[in-house]
């Protein structure tokens, strides 16, 4: 609990049934929250050691009432935090006690889909499972599957950029948006992209997608549709240790295959997964490999071949290929229950997000032990093998004083040591409150800057989601001086043409 | 025009340029200087800020410099077995930062994505003359906002990029295209939506005004032969199909990708939703347009002789957007380049270049979107 959120301004407390009156004028009904005992599942987002009501609860229907509140809003400096379904694991939509928390569960509709140029129009909190669900009937699917898939909403995915499993061969979030619809903290509505690829002008999509809420408020979202694999297989193979897994994952992408989905899970992860579970995990190995490829059969059966010999030269101790369906899903139940199969052997754990380049794996795994050791915690890792992506559990007991502290520097740890060995503090949960005091691990003052002068263009009153991502709050008059250079000539000694 | 041998170099003529009120344009190989309005304005190039920092097949990942040349890049990782796949095109003279910066991808853009969305990580000087670094240099990273993003395509507007760190892929084993003949545009592009949308993985689909229509099919030998034998049942509602040899389907492919053997001194690009680009060429047919189309139709080609702003309105009018590629001079120093967005989102994009270039150092006047910008102060 060492992270701390902008002290509430007091001025907006005191004016917090004006606000109330006006948000009922905008929003009228039951669209606005403001009993402590009704605020109270708001509270929190995915990242649930992090807790603090908020000051009210907007539901809006309509772009206008986005619109509306943000501009009353802006107009009378009241902060707004966006959220979506609220399974954030970073605290990205963490209210803040002086803010208006505004959710967009109530755009639930898909609002067109074309099937001939596969696009689907959807508002932002339809989840990201409903979208695959409306095409699917046609063949068709919404690639990007974050593990919350059936909660978490295409709003909330594209202001985190969610990945998930099939990430590295069918890419993020920002891969898959064509467009989105997009209300400002002033209130005025803008539109970005559309249905057609690369846009002229400034790339605006991309930097809104993962910008966490920042930036603006999406009230519709254009996302790319694509046709169902015609089969999927997996694999699994158990290994001795990690070492000889990441060795078989680089072989098999130094091959030239890029596999729908590969995952690792250490020793501890896969007993905790086989006693939740029991779908028939190797236990007396140090690493398990799911490896999936989709397509068409024949390119299923070559690749499954192709990785089976592969796992057979790097050491691999078993080696089972799914003979159907049954068994393909088999072999991911207990990588998806993972997490709650870890909550069943710890009364709490904390999931880490960074990632590293993956042949620094075997040494980051023994230093991750070490690290175990020195906080007295325990860890279970599952990996987004394919692509990097570490998700480190720590388990630690809420309850034993000091423990949720030692398991927050723990992690701190791991991410220091993921960007120390040349990778990232997060790889696709988000920055929120959970890493930002971690920025400067990763960037520079002046890199910071440059990221802070891009919010200032959206939002120059620092008002919509503040105390998230950066871990100082500079102001935008501030970051827009320059250090003027006098007297310089330019360049004499430099060759012209 | 000024050459800095390395980023301290550049760094300076930056921040000189921004103290003093000068202008600069950031360049790579000159490929395409005639692109925009006419400007006099001195040149900063890029090209001796070259070579290879770090090339990591394993772990899919190449760090350059901007000034190296396209065609190297794509030789060094075509010796390790991968590529691009955004698959940059470009002539001998192209770097890998004008590439990156002009946002240029092939035929496989359609299912593999654009140089956007391959640019992991960066280095860059600002229009302040200050140095900063955005994304990294792994495959997956969320960890801060994707300024990578926005300096794809930006044509060096908000900084120059001194370092590019690119996603590379495994390049296919087998590449195919199956050819049908004949269609006019409007059954080419049903038959290209049907491919693209079929699960044979049809990863480019293009047409010719000349009445190709060409599906590539790439991957593993047994899954690219499975794929073409299941291709013709798959269109048979469409058209009949052959397979061609690479060497008699490269040069369609380049004509697709490039538009470059249209016939017309005023060349556009217009991106649209793929099922409007029949009714696109139904608009501009009457004006006796050339034409080609990629993407499945989501890109079209379009030359022509008359310098108005037809394509334009049209491409407008179909949801999506022309750019003028190439002109006469006096077309250029009246019609903007880029397709004019709405008000509120040029004010935003104004608003972010300021962000990176208080200045407007980069604000030479080549987009005609600047007009304001000599009267903001450093």
């Amino acid at each position: 609990m060492s992270i701390a959120m902008p002290a509430p301004d007091q001025a907006t407390l005191a004016k917090r049934d004006r606000i109330i009156a006006a948000m009922r004028a905008i929003v009228p009904g039951e669209g606005v929250i403001v009993d402590e005992a009704a605020l109270r599942p708001w509270e929190s987002d995915g990242l649930t050691a992090y807790r603090q009501p908020p000051m009210l609860v907007v539901l809006p229907e309509t772009v206008e009432q986005v619109s509306a509140v943000l501009r009353w809003c802006h107009g009378e400096g009241v902060r707004v935090v966006p959220r979506g379904s609220g399974t954030s694991l970073s605290g990205g939509a963490l209210p803040l006690a002086d803010a208006v928390l505004l959710g967009m569960g109530k755009f639930k509709r898909v609002l067109d889909i074309d099937y001939e140029d596969r696009v689907a129009v959807v508002q932002p909190g339809v989840t990201n499972l409903a979208i695959t669900q409306a095409v699917e009937g046609r063949g068709l699917y919404y690639a990007p599957d974050p593990s919350s898939q059936i909660a978490c909403s295409i709003g909330g995915n594209v202001a985190e950029n969610s990945g998930g499993v099939h990430c590295l061969k069918y890419g993020l979030t920002t891969n898959n948006v064509l467009g989105v619809e997009l209300v400002l903290m002033d209130g005025e509505i803008v539109r970005l992209g559309g249905r057609h690829l690369d846009p002229g002008g400034l790339d605006l999509l991309g930097v809104i997608v993962g910008s966490e809420g920042l930036l603006g408020v999406v009230t519709e979202v254009t996302v790319r549709i694509l046709p169902k694999p015609e089969t999927a297989r997996a694999v699994l193979v158990g290994f001795p240790d990690a070492e000889q897994a990441g060795a078989c994952v680089a072989q098999v992408i130094a091959e030239g295959i890029i596999p729908a989905g590969m995952e690792m899970m250490d020793q501890p992860a896969i007993h905790a997964a086989e006693a939740f579970v029991k779908v028939g995990y190797p236990l007396d190995v140090g690493a398990l490999l799911i490896v999936e490829v989709d397509g068409p059969a024949a390119e299923c059966d070559h690749l499954i071949e192709e990785i089976a010999r592969i796992a057979g030269t790097n050491g691999a101790v078993t080696t089972r290929v799914s003979q159907d369906e049954a068994e393909r899903v088999a072999f991911w139940a207990g990588r998806k229950a993972a997490f709650p199969a870890v909550g069943r052997i710890s009364p709490d754990y904390y999931c880490m997000d960074g990632t590293i380049p993956r042949r620094r794996l075997p040494e980051v795994l023994r230093r991750m032990e070490e690290l175990s050791q020195k906080y007295g915690l325990g860890v279970a890792n599952v990996f987004h093998a394919g692509d990097g992506n570490l998700h480190p559990l720590i388990l630690y007991d809420a309850n034993v004083p000091g423990e949720l502290d030692r398991a927050e520097e723990f992690g701190n740890d791991i991410l220091r040591l993921c960007v120390e060995v040349g990778g990232v503090l997060t790889g696709e949960h988000g920055v929120g409150i959970e890493k930002r005091d971690l920025m400067p691990e990763m960037f520079t003052e002046a890199d910071l800057k440059q990221q802070q002068r891009v919010k200032c263009a959206f939002d120059p009153a620092l008002l919509l989601n503040p105390g998230k991502v950066f871990p100082t709050l500079h102001r935008c008059a501030e970051l827009g001086r320059m250090h003027v250079h006098h007297g310089a000539l330019p360049h004499p000694e430099l060759p012209r043409f | 025009m000024l050459e800095p041998r390395d980023a301290q170099d550049l760094r300076q003529i930056v921040a000189d340029a921004a103290s003093q009120g000068r202008k600069l344009e950031l360049r790579g190989g000159g490929t395409r200087a005639g692109f925009g309005a006419p400007r006099e304005v001195e040149v900063v190039s890029l090209r001796q800020i070259a070579g290879v920092v770090d090339y990591d097949p394993a772990e899919l990942v190449l760090t350059v410099r901007p000034g190296t040349p396209l065609a190297d890049v794509q030789a060094l990782v075509a010796g390790q077995g991968q590529m691009l796949a955004f698959e940059p095109w470009g002539d001998a003279d192209a770097t890998i930062g004008g590439t990156v910066a002009a946002s240029v991808a092939g035929s496989r853009r359609v299912t593999a994505g654009s140089a956007r969305d391959h640019l992991l990580g960066l280095t860059a000087i600002s229009g302040r003359g200050e140095s900063f670094v955005a994304g990294a240099k792994v495959v997956k990273n969320v960890t801060g906002y994707d300024l990578p993003k926005l300096m794809a395509g930006s044509w060096g507007r908000l900084g120059a990029m001194i370092e590019l760190t690119l996603k590379v892929l495994p390049r296919p084993r087998v590449t195919a295209t199956m050819l049908a003949t004949g269609l006019p545009p409007r059954a080419a592009h049903a038959a290209m939506a049907c491919a693209l949308g079929s699960n044979a993985e049809v990863s480019a689909a293009a047409h010719l005004s000349t009445g190709e229509t060409l599906l590539r099919v790439a991957g593993f030998a047994p899954s690219v032969e499975a794929r073409c034998m299941a291709l013709p049942a798959l269109m048979a509602g469409h058209c009949p199909l052959q397979r061609l040899t690479e060497e008699e389907a490269a040069p369609l492919w380049q004509r697709a990708m490039t538009g470059a053997e249209l016939q017309g001194s005023v060349r556009w690009k217009v991106h649209l939703p793929p099922a409007r680009a029949p009714e696109l060429l139904e608009r501009l047919a009457p004006l006796g347009a050339g034409w080609a189309m990629d993407w499945g139709g989501g890109l079209v080609w379009v030359t022509l002789d008359d310098p108005g702003t037809q394509v334009r309105d049209a491409a407008a009018a179909l949801g999506g957007e022309a750019t003028l590629i190439a002109a006469p001079q006096d077309m250029r120093a009246t019609v903007p380049a880029l397709q004019p967005r709405a008000a509120g989102v040029m004010a935003l994009e104004q608003r972010v270049r300021r962000a990176f270039d208080p200045a407007g150092v980069f604000a030479t006047g080549r987009f005609m979107e600047d007009a304001d910008a000599d009267q903001l102060s450093a």
